[in-house]
């Protein structure tokens, strides 16, 4: 039984240092919500599509970015940012999101460099909150198979 | 004459001696002018004032003047041939000049007058004639009116009798009369066609049979005309009588007689005149007399001659027609008395049918009470009686008895429950209830013989089965419940999978079921429950028995508890009131069975959908409201969104449909659909789908709810949802609470702009 206390309280802290720390917000809380009997991989089920999205969007705009500086589609650029900032803030990657409304901004000025800075940005921030969530479900499923359903 | 005045007695001399002859003859003349000059005016006055009138008085007045100074002239004259004073000499001359001036006046006049006077003349010589040409005209009148008067009698004669004898006689008598004849005869031909046989005649009663042969000339000659031909009195037809007179026999006329066969005579078509027999009337004026034939007469016997027949037949035609106005007449007359007494018998009949449902049903009432009771109290004995304690023996018989009197009870309810299905006085109770119980429901009926059994009994009702429906809950029930009944009562082993979900049209086009072809609506649906059995199975050929009352296979009777045979029956009743179909099919004995029935079933009304899914607010509360299956599309094209939202209307019990895409949600939306749910973030898009959802559904009850989805916190966002007709809009991120009020709001008041 303490091994599972232990666990349980290592995923609490854990959880609560990503909200510390900006990487998660409110909306991360409002999908634990929505998980119940009839939906019990829900949350799991929309951050691995968050993940496929994200990385398909980074690519896209890393290929739209690394043409000539004249040849740049801002607009293609900024639709691309829009979809990745709503898909963010859907599930609580707050500062993934904070980082696209940058990205946006640097768009309308046509501003290559900035646009090129907030892309890596991008990268970094969704590459950490990627490994920060990963770890989070890994110990979410080892205390459930420890135990049976942790109490939230 | 030139006069010598003599100086002595101042008197004049005549020329020429008093004595002279010349002068002796002149004297004379002279007289006699004066007489005839002074005589004239007499004569004129005379005459003139024994007309009456003559307008031209005056002129007599000057003409006798002057006439009368003419003989005062030449009476005056008559003393200057002797010896004569100056005084005479100078009357004289005043006298010749009075005369002088009045003839010239009157010559002058006359100038005038003459011309007046020959118009007059040339006046009454026209008047005269126009006079004459009334005269003719009258005359003429007057004839044809004599003939038509006498046409008419004739007529009025002829048709007051049909039989053609008397009319032919009846002519000759009217004839004779109007024309004053001495005879009439009527020369008919005879059977041969070659000869005229004399047939009637006006003063001889019985003519003795003189014939004549039909091609003489004189008869040829009146045959082809049609008016009537003078003949001599000596020929062959006109002699008739002994010349008794001293004088010339009268003139005599024969006219052709046309003469239509009544064997020709066809009721609506009369025959035309083109006939070839004739018969010859001959008509003779009385001798001794200097009559001769006028043409009005003999226009008169043209005439007569002419309609003779015709009239004949005219009367017996009318007869004809009135006679076959009879006979249709009588045979409607007779239809429609038939018809009547059938009818009073049909009615009998149905009353006799009325009356016998009515002693039937009481019948049914009574038995069907009576014998319940009786039922009752045998089985709830028979139970208690279980429940003591009894020899095995006993216990057998008791179990014996509480099964026939289980079986005896179901035969009575179902023998009820068919007979008044059968003459149609069963009608369905449509009610709304809830489909998943009813279900339920039987399972729990059930599951305790079929686990009894060992049988395993399994439900699957689809996702898209509406959880209310309107219909007939105890009938559908009645109805699932013999078609499982009978799948666990037939199987002894194996398992029973009960399926129902909802007809789709394409299904319907069922090779086994060809006559049924129902449509769908927007409020009805059609519910198909198969139960399958893993059981004895039925031989194909007895499959169509099975529905018929009463009528077992053999196999069944031998294994297991027979049924009545009504259940499939019953249960075929109700399928078909509920406007639906049952079949079943079986591949043969020991293979299983399947039983398929498709019923209509309404769809409940919106007020009881949204009554029943109406969450009172609950204001930061964990426990999820349940909103009852509301169905909700999503739209948009962000996956991870997507998923969320999703997710969220998901765990407050939504039906929830996604799309992709515009042009996706077009696709599948349906009037279903309460809610739609669009991101508006993406664009135009978002306003474009909502303005051709609109299009899309023409009544606004019809169409669901749009409400935008959006980042956006501006007040141009806000402005352009409202503007392309959207009924709301919410700001992301939802969370569960706030989307749970929103559902409810939306459902309650049907709009919802959040407050930007």
């Amino acid at each position: 039984m303490d091994v599972v206390t232990q666990m349980q309280r290592q995923l609490i802290q854990y959880t609560s240092s990503l909200f510390q720390e900006g990487f998660l917000d409110d909306q991360f809380n409002q999908l634990q919500q929505l998980q119940d009997e009839s939906n019990p991989e829900f949350v799991v089920e929309v951050v691995t599509l968050f993940f496929e999205d994200a990385e398909r969007l980074l690519n896209e705009l890393s290929k739209s970015l690394q043409v000539e500086q004249e040849s740049i589609d801002f607009r293609r650029v900024d639709a691309h940012v829009h979809q990745l900032k709503g898909s963010s803030s859907s599930i609580g990657a707050q500062r993934v999101q904070r980082v696209c409304i940058a990205f946006r901004n640097f768009c309308e000025q046509q501003n290559v460099e900035g646009c090129l800075k907030s892309l890596q940005e991008i990268k970094q921030e969704y590459s950490l909150v990627k490994t920060k969530l990963e770890t989070l479900f890994k110990m979410e499923k080892q205390l459930f198979a420890a135990r049976g359903s942790i109490s939230r | 004459m030139w006069f010598k005045a003599t100086e002595s007695c101042n008197c004049i001399e005549p020329q020429w001696p008093a004595d002279e002859l010349l002068v002796k003859y002149q004297y004379i003349s002279d007289f006699f002018i004066a007489l005839a000059y002074f005589s004239i005016p007499l004569e004129l006055i005379y005459f003139v004032k024994k007309s009456a009138v003559f307008p031209y008085r005056w002129v007599l007045v000057q003409f006798g003047a002057f006439i009368v100074l003419c003989g005062a002239t030449h009476l005056i004259n008559l003393w200057t041939f002797t010896v004569h004073t100056r005084t005479v000499a100078m009357v004289m001359t005043a006298a010749k000049v009075l005369t002088a001036v009045v003839s010239c006046a009157t010559a002058l006049m006359l100038v005038h007058i003459i011309p007046d006077l020959l118009s007059v003349k040339t006046r009454e010589l026209f008047l005269k004639n126009k006079a004459a040409e009334l005269d003719r005209e009258m005359g003429l009148i007057r004839t044809q009116e004599e003939t038509g008067r006498h046409v008419r009698m004739l007529t009025h004669e002829i048709r007051s009798t049909l039989d053609r004898h008397t009319i032919l006689k009846t002519t000759l008598i009217e004839l004779g009369r109007t024309l004053a004849l001495e005879e009439c005869a009527l020369w008919m031909p005879t059977r041969t066609g070659l000869e005229l046989q004399l047939a009637y005649t006006l003063r001889q009663q019985n003519p003795v049979g003189y014939t004549v042969p039909i091609h003489l000339p004189v008869i040829n000659q009146v045959f082809s005309s049609n008016r009537a031909v003078k003949i001599s009195p000596n020929c062959p037809v006109a002699r008739l009588r002994p010349h008794t007179g001293k004088y010339l026999p009268g003139e005599v006329v024969a006219v052709r007689v046309p003469l239509l066969n009544l064997s020709n005579f066809q009721i609506y078509d009369w025959p035309e005149v083109s006939t070839r027999s004739y018969a010859l009337m001959v008509l003779m004026l009385p001798s001794d007399s200097a009559r001769q034939w006028h043409v009005h007469e003999l226009e008169l016997v043209e005439v007569v001659a002419d309609q003779i027949n015709r009239l004949h037949f005219d009367g017996v035609g009318y007869v004809a027609v009135a006679l076959s106005h009879a006979a249709i007449l009588e045979e409607s007359m007779r239809a429609r008395n038939l018809l009547i007494e059938q009818n009073v018998a049909l009615d009998l009949a149905r009353r006799e049918a009325e009356t016998a449902i009515h002693a039937r049903n009481d019948f049914l009432a009574v038995m069907n009470h009576e014998m319940r009771t009786p039922m009752h109290a045998i089985i709830a004995l028979s139970s208690l009686l279980q429940e003591t304690e009894l020899t095995a023996e006993q216990r057998l018989m008791v179990e014996t008895i509480l099964k026939s009197s289980n079986l005896l009870a179901t035969l009575i309810n179902d023998v009820l429950d068919l007979s008044r299905l059968e003459d149609g006085s069963l009608q369905l109770e449509t009610t709304t209830f809830s489909l998943h119980s009813v279900f339920r429901e039987v399972l729990n009926l059930i599951k305790p013989v079929a686990s009894v059994k060992r049988l395993s009994l399994t439900l699957h009702l689809a996702s898209d089965l509406p959880v209310y429906a309107v219909g007939d809950e105890k009938r559908l029930m009645q109805t699932i419940l013999n078609v499982v009944g009978n799948a666990v009562k037939f199987s002894k082993e194996g398992s029973i999978s009960i399926t129902a979900i909802v007809a789709k049209p394409e299904s319907f086009k069922d090779a086994r079921i060809p006559e049924f072809l129902p449509v769908p609506s927007d409020s009805h649906f059609y519910l198909r429950v198969q139960v399958n059995d893993s059981g004895s199975g039925i031989n194909p050929q007895d499959i169509p028995k099975l529905f018929t009352k009463f009528a077992q296979s053999q196999a069944v009777q031998t294994k297991g508890p027979a049924g009545s045979g009504l259940g499939l029956a019953i249960c075929r009743r109700f399928v078909n009131l509920m406007e639906g179909h049952i079949w079943i099919e079986s591949e043969g004995i020991g293979k299983g069975c399947t039983v398929t029935f498709i019923v209509k079933l309404g769809i409940p009304d919106r007020p009881n959908e949204s009554k029943l899914a109406f969450a009172p607010k609950v204001p930061g509360n964990h426990v999820s409201t349940n909103f009852g299956g509301l169905k909700v599309l999503v739209m948009d094209d962000n996956g991870v969104n997507r998923s969320v939202t999703k997710g969220l209307l998901l765990h407050l019990g939504c039906d929830v449909t996604t799309a992709g895409s515009s042009e996706e949600c077009l696709r599948i939306i349906s009037p279903e659909h309460r809610v739609v749910f669009m991101d508006v973030c993406t664009g135009l898009d978002g306003y474009e789908l909502a303005i051709r959802i609109q299009e899309k559904f023409k009544k606004r009850q019809d169409r669901p709810l749009i409400v935008a989805l959006t980042g956006n916190t501006n007040r141009v966002t806000k402005e352009n949802c409202m503007r392309v007709g959207m009924d709301g809009l919410i700001l992301k991120p939802v969370s569960v609470d706030k989307m749970r009020g929103v559902l409810s709001e939306l459902l309650e008041h049907r709009v919802l702009f959040e407050a930007i």
